[in-house]
């Protein structure tokens, strides 16, 4: 409860792990946002399927607030003006020149706060992903302020849980990038780091991951604990296996 | 969303650019093609022909048999270990045909180019007629290229938006040399460009509108000029495929004899992970191609054998440093940094 975890890959792909929250918090009964700024809703409905759960039922019982960023950016941009609604859009940030991100923060905090009939276990923020804001203009600032303000409202105000995904890399020319990914590290309770092998590409294992638990944040002086495992992704599943037992060797 | 790095005289990448517009023509797709730099007509007059079923396939077929029966006529004899490894296939098989082969030698009969729909945007042309439009924020070429792409998708039905405006083929785009001087971006000329946001939004933007739409569209930017390496990556973080194009013409590997079957290699950055956990990944990521009188191919690159009669050859260093970047599944030896002198 009120925990902040941080998903961030480098030199691989890490949206196997957003995926994965997804299903896990919708199967446990709790109350998902979804800011989907990098692919369509079909794409995460036909991945969520493969993993048992249904977001077009998840939608409609209302455990489920996705917003899908594609969408939004050309109802910004094609769309007529939008006074007359009232609701501004959350990517509004994209055709002001001031760059913050209040619009989508007042969108998230709207729908995660229980109204009267709600009967779901505590909320969850996830965002795929941070890096695509600041391709949109937003200043690394803006971001970290957003992310800050999601923190107070969903983990402490809400008891809630936030989820998300950055990418980074290790000899990246973005250090805005770079700056908004090494800050979020440090104020995260747990970090996956999805990392492609450092002897470049494997057939049988895609990757490694690190887990992260930063008992350094609480105050009982304990050092973070690191886990690393290595993983291959399948169709339906990820599996996971110590490092160098891949099925392929033994 | 196909992004291509051109190489350095963009020679090959509007080779490939060609290549993608073509296909369209043959398989009946309308066409959008958007320039700054040559009129859509010319590069439309200037498609490879496709090459006629019969012919190609008789070429190959020869090709192929030529082949197997190297196989037949020895087993291997010194490197006998090799021999139960599955031989490996330079070029596709001809068993499994995915699209059309092109001459490219010919360009293609005005009776079929001009078969299809297609639109063009032209961006001087564009420039001098439209009024100003709403931007958010974006160079203003980049923002009318857009609007255009909207307008053409919303009127043709290619977003199913208007029920009875069914559409049954899908629209192909083709915009060349984006981000380059001749677009109004300068983030080809500068480390500190004046609006570093422009082609990641537009490119965001194009993403939504692909993503609603039945469309598919191919890209080629000038990467080597972009000074900002940070926009590169943002790029790759925003598109579904990232192909680059590296040509040797004018490098020292032009005459590298490691290289010289080849005009170039195909680096693959990034293949699409679409609607499921898991992406096609091929078995090897070394790919060169080559422009052979009629075809362009792409191929796995092979090393020569090493058949030199001196001991060491006079770029030994730089082609073990080469060979170290490739992975193993070709069948020339493998070159260490230190050679054992006999």
């Amino acid at each position: 409860q009120g925990k902040f975890t941080l998903l961030r890959d480098t030199r691989t792909d890490g949206s196997f792990l957003v995926h994965h929250f997804l299903s896990f918090y919708l199967r446990a009964g709790c109350k998902v946002c979804f800011v989907a700024l990098l692919q369509s809703f079909s794409h995460y409905n036909i991945v969520a399927q493969k993993l048992g759960v249904s977001l077009t039922a998840a939608k409609e019982r209302g455990q489920l607030v996705f917003l899908e960023g594609l969408k939004s950016c050309l109802d910004l941009v094609f769309g007529e003006e939008q006074e007359q609604s009232g609701q501004p859009s959350p990517l509004q940030f994209m055709s002001e020149s001031a760059s913050n991100l209040k619009a989508l923060f007042d969108f998230v905090r709207t729908s995660l706060t229980p109204t009267g009939s709600d009967s779901w276990k505590g909320p969850v923020l996830l965002v795929d992903d941070l890096s695509v804001l600041l391709s949109l203009g937003a200043t690394p600032v803006a971001v970290l302020d957003f992310i800050h303000y999601c923190r107070v409202a969903v983990c402490s105000q809400l008891k809630g849980n936030v989820v998300v995904l950055v990418h980074s890399n290790e000899d990246s020319e973005d250090e805005e990038n770079e700056l908004v990914a090494n800050s979020l590290c440090h104020h995260s309770d747990l970090i996956l780091w999805v990392e492609g092998l450092a002897t470049g590409f494997c057939k049988d294992v895609h990757g490694q991951i690190k887990i992260i638990r930063r008992a350094s944040l609480e105050l009982t002086a304990e050092q973070d604990h690191v886990q690393i495992y290595q993983y291959k992704i399948q169709d339906k599943n990820v599996t996971f296996f110590a490092r160098g037992l891949s099925a392929a060797v033994l | 969303l196909v992004f291509t790095e051109e190489d350095k005289y963009g020679l090959y990448s509007n080779l490939l650019f060609k290549y993608f517009l073509a296909e369209g023509v043959v398989c009946g797709h309308d066409l959008f093609v958007a320039s700054a730099k040559d009129h859509p007509d010319n590069i439309l007059k200037e498609l490879p022909a496709p090459l006629l079923d019969d012919t190609h396939r008789h070429e190959l077929g020869e090709e192929a048999t030529a082949v197997k029966c190297e196989d037949f006529h020895g087993s291997m004899k010194i490197a006998w270990r090799y021999q139960n490894l599955p031989k490996v296939e330079a070029s596709p098989t001809t068993s499994t045909k995915f699209g059309h082969y092109y001459d490219v030698s010919k360009t293609m009969s005005p009776e079929l180019s001009q078969s299809i729909k297609w639109h063009s945007f032209y961006l001087p042309e564009e420039l001098s007629s439209q009024p100003k439009m709403k931007t958010c924020n974006m160079n203003g070429a980049y923002a009318r290229l857009l609007h255009s792409i909207q307008r053409i998708i919303y009127q043709e039905g290619f977003d199913g938006s208007d029920p009875q405006k069914k559409q049954k083929t899908i629209l192909r785009i083709g915009i060349q040399s984006l981000g380059s001087m001749l677009w109004g971006d300068d983030i080809c000329s500068s480390d500190t460009p004046e609006d570093i946001h422009s082609l990641t939004k537009f490119l965001y933007v194009l993403r939504g509108l692909l993503r609603k739409s039945l469309s598919a569209c191919i890209i080629t930017v000038p990467a080597h000029l972009i000074q900002n390496k940070a926009i590169m990556e943002r790029v790759t973080n925003l598109s579904d495929t990232v192909v680059g194009l590296e040509s040797f013409i004018g490098s020292e590997r032009e005459t590298n004899p490691l290289y010289k079957d080849y005009h170039g290699l195909v680096h693959v950055h990034q293949i699409p992970r679409l609607n499921s956990l898991i992406c096609d990944v091929s078995d090897t990521k070394d790919l060169a191609f080559r422009l052979k009188r009629k075809l362009f191919t792409i191929e796995r690159l092979h090393l020569p054998p090493d058949l030199s009669d001196t001991v060491s050859r006079a770029s030994k260093q730089d082609l073990a440093e080469s060979a170290k970047l490739l992975s193993s599944g070709c069948g020339a030896m493998a070159i260490g940094k230190k050679h054992l002198d006999f």
